[in-house]
């Protein structure tokens, strides 16, 4: 696997991470790692295998559609970074 | 080659998508109030806060209600499906990604006839409806420095349909936007209210030249809140896209905002890469199994739909398509009619007053049917003794009516009588009116009887004065005549 600094700041972007210019060349040697870690994966012969997505074989884990209002505004708003008496506050987004 | 610039060698393709919310009691994954109009961050639970080890479950009646739609747009049924989550960041969307469906929507392959102004119909496909979460709402205008975010909305069922290419006119989408909504609110899945953001509707514009069968390149316009805003838009977009190929230039696929104040689209801020949402199955929903027998107790639950019921009508009661479709288009209004139905004498007439005077009545007061003072029983009562000339129906509309409402009576003949409603059919009282009308008149009857037949109706209606209404003017016609011979 051979992951370029293009890659590198795509991935950083996806997952909202800020990097420093000067990290790119020292994360390129230990992503490639880790991908070349994880690529012993594909040498296992998966034909014919179903992507296991469910840890059981539950259908159906649904409920009744009835109300039941568990926390209070202020108990939700009590771990948030930043907030007021009714609203979480966040960085002004620009984007209109 | 000269292309022109007129619109008229080319057209408008285009398919919709329209997020409708549901009007379940719940969000579709917590038990917190979907409700619309909650103090900010009332409506909230650890799932839509997205706190930490909480675990989204299904509200089985947000699958119903999509099924009652899906059944409704003609689409097949996908019995076994299940949800993903589309990964994005917005600060509405506390869990970093949102649940939705995507490579196994819960209904797929439909369509909708939509009736257009001409009287042609026209067929619309449904690729599919899949279920999803919505997000919360960000203001932003609010505070100097920072938005605010309210999460009452996030996690409210949405459904979204999406349609095929195959509207060709702003009108073809009005009119489909116009019968989902209809549909939406008859099957109780929605209240459909475009003002309050129940449904919404983004548009997928291209435009190609007439006869060509390939598809242009195609343009988003978001976040349509009306139905005219929707037909603006697409006009709009569709001579905008034809002055750029007609000045020779090529569409770029974009998403557009459209600007109401305006009524231009504009090209939303976009950061330069595509979006990559890396779909995959959320592991914390189980897939939804829809049994055949489930699918069979839903289907038999469904009400007649609105073109049923009033080609129906028009069959059964020989009554006109727009009266027909008011009952098709008010469930209670229906339910109202259904009930009176078996008590009165003249059906025709039963018509004629729910979609005459009592929708008028209904529509000065500003309230439903529902709501009216007098019961589907008593209707029938008053409008049968109008139907056998024992009450006129101006006085069973001014009078009789508002005293069925204030008084608590079940008998509506003896409430007639007792405030002296019901016509005299003495006709001792008759002729005494018709003796005094023709006097006060004798002038106008010297010129009756000269051929003048036109002052007939004068003597009618001063005996209908004299005798405060309560007699019924055929009567009165013919013992003029008789009299005047």
């Amino acid at each position: 696997m051979n992951l370029d600094s293009k890659t590198i700041y795509k991935i950083a972007d996806l997952a909202r991470i800020h990097i420093e210019e000067e990290d790119v060349e020292q994360l390129i040697p230990e992503m490639n790692k880790i991908l070349s870690f994880m690529e012993k994966l594909n040498e296992l012969d998966t034909t014919n295998v179903e992507p296991l997505v469910y840890m059981n074989d539950a259908t159906n884990v649904w409920r009744e559609d009835e109300i039941k209002q568990e926390i209070s505004t202020t108990d939700g708003l009590k771990n948030a970074a930043k907030h007021n008496e009714r609203f979480f506050m966040v960085p002004k987004i620009i984007e209109k | 080659m000269s292309l022109g610039t007129s619109e008229n060698n080319y057209e408008l393709v285009s398919g919709l998508e329209i997020h409708v919310q549901l009007n379940t009691n719940t969000k579709i994954f917590s038990a917190d109030s979907a409700s619309f109009g909650a103090l900010p961050n009332q409506n909230i639970s650890t799932v839509s806060l997205a706190l930490p080890g909480s675990l989204p479950k299904l509200n089985k009646e947000v699958v119903a209600k999509a099924v009652r739609i899906g059944l409704a747009l003609n689409c097949t049924i996908n019995q076994i499906n299940h949800f993903d989550r589309k990964n994005y960041f917005y600060a509405d969307l506390p869990k970093g990604y949102q649940i939705t469906q995507d490579s196994q929507p819960i209904c797929i392959n439909g369509f909708l006839e939509v009736e257009l102004a001409d009287g042609s119909t026209k067929k619309i496909g449904i690729n599919r409806i899949h279920l999803e979460e919505d997000a919360g709402k960000s203001i932003h205008d609010q505070d100097e420095n920072y938005s605010l975010v309210d999460l009452n909305r996030a996690g409210v069922p949405l459904i979204e349909i999406v349609t095929e290419p195959d509207i060709r006119s702003a009108e073809e989408a009005s009119a489909l936007l116009t019968e989902i909504r209809k549909l939406v609110r008859h099957l109780n899945v929605s209240d459909g209210n475009m003002e309050e953001g129940s449904l919404r509707c983004d548009a997928n514009i291209s435009i190609r030249p007439k006869n060509a069968t390939d598809f242009g390149t195609r343009c988003e316009v978001k976040n349509l809140n009306s139905m005219r805003n929707v037909r603006r838009a697409m006009d709009f977009e569709f001579s905008r896209q034809v002055e750029v190929v007609s000045a020779g230039g090529k569409i770029i696929q974009s998403t557009l905002n459209f600007d109401a104040d305006k009524g231009t689209t504009s090209p939303m801020r976009t950061k330069e890469e595509a979006n990559d949402y890396r779909y995959f199955a959320d592991p914390d929903l189980p897939p939804v199994s829809i049994s055949d027998a489930w699918l069979a107790e839903i289907k038999s639950l469904m009400p007649a739909l609105p073109n049923e019921i009033w080609r129906q009508m028009v069959a059964d009661f020989g009554i006109s398509k727009a009266d027909a479709a008011l009952f098709a288009e008010d469930l209670s209004l229906l339910a109202y009619f259904n009930r009176a139905l078996p008590n009165v004498k003249n059906k025709k007439s039963l018509i004629n007053w729910l979609v005459g005077p009592v929708r008028a009545i209904l529509s000065e007061r500003g309230i439903s049917i529902a709501n009216f003072g007098v019961k589907p029983e008593q209707l029938a009562e008053a409008l049968n003794l109008v139907d056998e000339k024992k009450l006129t129906q101006q006085i069973a509309i001014q009078q009789l009516l508002p005293a069925i409402e204030n008084h608590d009576t079940e008998d509506v003949v003896k409430l007639a009588e007792s405030l002296n409603l019901l016509i005299s059919t003495n006709s001792d009282d008759l002729d005494g009116y018709i003796d005094e009308a023709l006097q006060k008149y004798s002038q106008q009857v010297e010129a009756y009887k000269k051929g003048k037949k036109g002052v007939l109706g004068l003597f009618v209606g001063e005996v209908m004065k004299l005798a405060k209404g309560k007699a019924d003017a055929k009567k009165i016609n013919e013992l003029i005549l008789e009299k005047l011979k």
